[in-house]
C-alpha cells in the first residue's frame, strides 16, 4: 500500500536538521498547494453558477443576468427567468452538490471503505421505498410531497442501518455497518421493484424520479431542504478532526483519546441529514457522493479537515456545470442532472485513477 | 459436512417448490417422477414445467455464489461482487439496449447481455492494469465504468417506451419464468466447466488473500493467478446473467453467509456455491407463490430471503470472526 507523500504525521526525533528542514518545507508546500486547490474549486463553484443562470434553452446574456440579479425588472420575461427558475435551480444544486460530497467524505472516513458511498447507509434505496409508495398509495406526484417521502424514508432507513449495525457484542465496525446497509438497501430495493412491476404508472412515475434531477424544483422544497442540509454541514465538519483518528485504526484512535462510538454516531446523523435532504430534492445522485471524495484525496489528501469541505465544493462545481451541460446537451429536452455526472465524471475518474496516485483511505 | 446439510436443504425445498402451484402434485409423486416412475400428469408438470426451473434456480444460484464469493476475496472489500468489474452493469446495458432500441427476442436479450457484460469487463480489466492488477485500482475503475455505463442505461429508460421499459425492468431484477430444458443443458455444461477451475483456484485465492507479496513468496503467480480468477469469477457471472438476468443480492449475500454459517475466515467458494443455490431456489419458489397465480420475478425475491437471514446473523455475532 502506497503512503501519502502529505502525510502530517512525521517522526522527526532522530533525524538530522536537513531532514527537519526538508519536512517543513514539505508541509510549506502541501499548505500551498491545498490552498490553490481550494482556490480553484472556488472558482469553479462562482463559474459553475453563473453558467447555471446564463445558459440554457433560452439563453441570456450576461449583462443581463447581472441586471436581474442586481435590479429585478419584474416586466422582463429574461429577468424572470433569472430570477424565479435558474436563481433557485443552481442555488438546489450548490445545496444537493455540496451535500452528496460532503456526505460521501464522511462516510468513507467513517467505514474505511472506498465503495461505500452515502448510499450504503440504505439512504436512497429508503428514498426510493417511500417515493414508491407514496406514488402508489396517494398517487401524488408533487414534488414536495414526494420530497419530504424521501426525506422520512431516507431517515427511517438509515436509522435501522444503524441500529443493525450496532446491535449485539462489538459494536459497529465498518464492516457490519457496511453489509447492514447493503442488506437493507436490497430489502428496501425488492419491495420498490416489486410495486413497479405490478404497477405501470407507478413504474412510468418513478424512472424520472429515480436518474435523479434538478428540473422544475420551486423554491418552496428548496427553503424547506437547505435548514436540514445546513445542520448536516455544521455537524460533518465538527467531527473532521475524530474522524482522522479514526482513520488510524480503532485501537489507536482510542489510545489518541477518540470518542469512537460518539464520532461514529454524529458522522452517520450527519450523513443522513445530508444525503436525505439532497435526494429528496433531487432524487437519487449516487456518482457524486461515491467518487467526488475520491478524487478530493487525490489533490489533498486523506485529512478530513480539508477532504470535507474540498469534497463539498467539487460537488457543487461538478453538479453545477452537469446540470448545465445536460440543459443544451439534447435541446430542446433535458439530460437529467443525474445521468449527466455519471456520463461526464465516469469516464473523468477512470482517466484520473490511471494517471495520479490515488491516495489510501 | 456443512455442505452436505445445506444440499439436502436445498433438496427438500427444491422437491416442495416443484409440487406446489397452480396443479399441485403430491411429493411422493413428485419423487416417484424423478425416480422414472411418471403418472399421465407429473410427467408433463414436473418434468416439463418444474424441474427444469428448479434446476435452473440451482444452477443459477450456484455460478452467482462462487462468482461473488471469488470478487469480494479478490477485491478485499465485503462490498464486491461481479459489479467492480462492471460486469453487471454492461450486461444491463446490452440487455437493455437490445430491448428498447431493437425491441429484441428473450434469446437476442440473454446474447446482447453477454456481449455488453463481456466487453465491459474486458474493458474494465485493460484500462485497470498497469504494471500489475492492484485491487485498489480495479475496483476504483469498476466504480468509474459502472457508473457511466448506467447512465447510458437510465438515459434508454426515460426515453424508452413504457412497455418496453417494463420488460426491461423484469429483466434487471432477473427472472426465471418460462426456463426450460435449454437453459438447464447450457448451464450444466457450463457449471461442469467452470466449477472444478474456480475449486482449483481456491488455494491461490486464499494465498492472494494474505497480500501479492506474501502469495508470491509461496509461490503463486500473481498476475496469472488474478486473470484466471477473473476470468472464471465473470464467466461464471455470465452464465448466470444469460440464463435469468442479473438476479440480485445473490452474489453479494452468498459470500458473507457461507463464511458465517462454515466460521472459516476467507472465500469459501464451494459453500458459497451451495448457499447462492439455496437462496435462489427458495426465493423462486416465493416469487411463484407469494402472490399466484401472478409469477414475480426471482430477483424480487432473493433479497427478501436472503437479508433478514444476514441481518441476523450481523446483530448475533461478534466481531471476531466477521472478515
Amino acid at each position: 500500500m502506497r503512503s501519502t507523500p502529505d502525510s502530517s504525521i512525521g517522526l522527526a526525533d532522530d533525524r538530522d536538521d536537513a531532514a527537519g528542514d526538508r519536512d517543513s518545507r514539505v508541509a510549506r508546500d502541501t499548505f500551498v498547494r491545498r490552498t490553490i486547490g481550494a482556490i480553484a474549486l472556488l472558482a469553479a463553484v462562482g463559474l459553475g453558477a453563473l453558467l447555471s443562470l446564463a445558459v440554457g434553452t433560452k439563453p441570456i446574456a450576461w449583462g443581463t443576468v447581472f441586471d436581474a440579479l442586481a435590479s429585478h425588472d419584474a416586466s422582463s420575461s429574461d429577468h424572470v427567468i433569472v430570477r424565479e427558475l435558474r436563481l433557485p435551480r443552481t442555488l438546489l444544486g450548490v445545496a444537493v452538490g455540496v451535500a452528496l460530497g460532503a456526505a460521501g467524505a464522511l462516510m468513507q472516513g467513517v467505514t474505511r471503505n472506498p465503495l461505500a458511498g452515502p448510499g450504503i447507509l440504505g439512504v436512497n434505496a429508503g428514498a426510493a421505498f417511500a417515493v414508491v409508495s407514496g406514488i402508489w398509495w396517494l398517487g401524488t406526484s408533487n414534488v414536495l410531497v414526494l420530497a419530504w417521502f424521501a426525506f422520512a424514508g431516507a431517515a427511517v432507513a438509515s436509522v435501522v442501518v444503524y441500529l443493525l449495525g450496532t446491535a449485539g457484542r462489538g459494536g459497529a465496525t465498518p464492516v457490519r455497518l457496511a453489509l447492514a446497509g447493503a442488506a437493507l438497501s436490497a430489502l428496501l430495493g425488492a419491495w420498490t421493484s416489486a410495486v413497479v412491476l405490478l404497477d405501470q404508472q407507478t413504474l412510468d412515475a418513478f424512472r424520472f424520479w429515480a436518474v435523479g434531477s434538478l428540473e422544475g424544483r420551486d423554491d418552496d422544497v428548496a427553503w424547506h431542504v437547505a435548514p436540514i442540509i445546513a445542520v448536516g454541514l455544521l455537524l460533518a465538519f465538527g467531527v473532521a478532526r475524530q474522524l482522522n483518528a479514526v482513520a488510524l485504526g480503532d485501537d489507536t484512535a482510542r489510545a489518541l483519546g477518540t470518542r469512537i462510538g460518539t464520532t461514529r454516531t454524529m458522522s452517520l446523523v450527519a450523513v443522513t441529514l445530508l444525503c436525505g435532504g439532497a435526494v429528496a430534492v433531487a432524487g437519487p445522485i449516487g456518482f457524486v457522493g461515491l467518487v467526488v471524495p475520491h478524487v478530493a484525496r487525490a489533490w489533498f489528501g486523506p485529512d478530513q479537515r480539508w477532504l470535507l469541505p474540498t469534497s463539498a465544493l467539487l460537488g457543487a462545481a461538478l453538479l453545477l456545470f452537469c446540470d448545465t451541460l445536460g440543459r443544451v446537451a439534447a435541446r430542446p429536452s433535458e439530460i437529467q442532472v443525474g445521468i449527466m455526472t455519471a456520463a461526464i465524471g465516469g469516464p473523468a475518474f477512470i482517466i484520473l485513477v490511471r494517471r495520479a496516485r490515488m491516495a489510501q483511505l | 459436512m456443512v455442505c452436505l446439510v445445506v444440499a439436502a436443504v436445498i433438496i427438500a425445498v427444491g422437491m416442495y417448490s416443484i409440487s406446489v402451484g397452480d396443479a399441485p402434485v403430491p411429493v411422493s409423486d413428485v419423487i416417484a417422477t424423478l425416480l422414472g416412475d411418471p403418472t399421465a400428469d407429473s410427467e408433463f408438470i414436473v418434468g416439463t414445467l418444474r424441474l427444469p426451473r428448479a434446476l435452473t434456480a440451482i444452477g443459477v444460484g450456484a455460478a452467482f455464489g462462487m462468482s461473488g464469493a471469488i470478487f469480494q476475496s479478490l477485491a478485499r472489500n465485503p462490498l464486491g461482487s461481479p459489479d467492480i468489474i462492471g460486469f453487471n452493469a454492461g450486461a444491463a446495458l446490452g440487455a437493455v439496449g437490445t430491448i428498447v432500441v431493437w425491441g429484441g427476442s428473450s434469446l437476442q436479450v440473454s446474447i446482447g447481455a453477454l456481449a455488453g457484460g463481456l466487453s465491459t469487463a474486458l474493458a474494465v480489466y485493460v484500462l485497470a492494469w498497469k504494471r500489475g492488477l492492484e485491487a485498489s485500482r480495479l475496483v476504483l475503475v469498476g466504480i468509474g465504468a459502472g457508473f457511466s455505463i448506467s447512465a447510458v442505461n437510465s438515459y434508454l429508460i426515460t426515453r424508452a417506451d413504457i412497455s418496453d421499459v417494463q420488460r426491461a425492468t423484469v429483466w434487471l431484477t432477473g427472472s426465471l419464468n418460462g426456463r426450460g430444458w435449454d437453459e438447464v443443458r447450457i448451464i450444466a455444461v457450463a457449471l461442469a466447466v467452470l466449477a472444478p477451475l474456480a475449486i482449483v483456484m481456491q488455494r491461490s485465492l486464499d494465498r492472494l488473500d494474505l497480500g501479492d507479496d506474501t502469495a508470491a513468496a509461496l509461490g503463486v503467480r500473481v498476475g496469472r493467478a488474478k486473470l484466471g480468477l477473473v476470468l472464471v469469477g465473470v464467466g461464471l457471472a455470465a452464465l448466470g446473467v444469460a440464463a435469468a438476468g442479473p438476479v440480485a443480492f445473490v452474489a453479494f449475500v452468498a459470500g458473507p453467509l457461507a463464511r458465517r454459517i462454515t466460521k472459516t475466515p476467507g472465500a469459501c467458494v464451494v459453500p458459497a456455491a451451495f448457499v447462492g443455490a439455496l437462496v435462489t431456489v427458495t426465493a423462486d419458489l416465493g416469487a411463484r407463490r407469494v402472490l399466484a397465480p401472478t409469477e414475480l420475478p426471482v430477483g424480487v425475491m432473493t433479497a427478501a430471503v436472503g437479508a433478514p437471514y444476514l441481518l441476523w446473523l450481523l446483530t448475533r455475532q461478534s466481531r471476531t470472526g466477521a472478515l
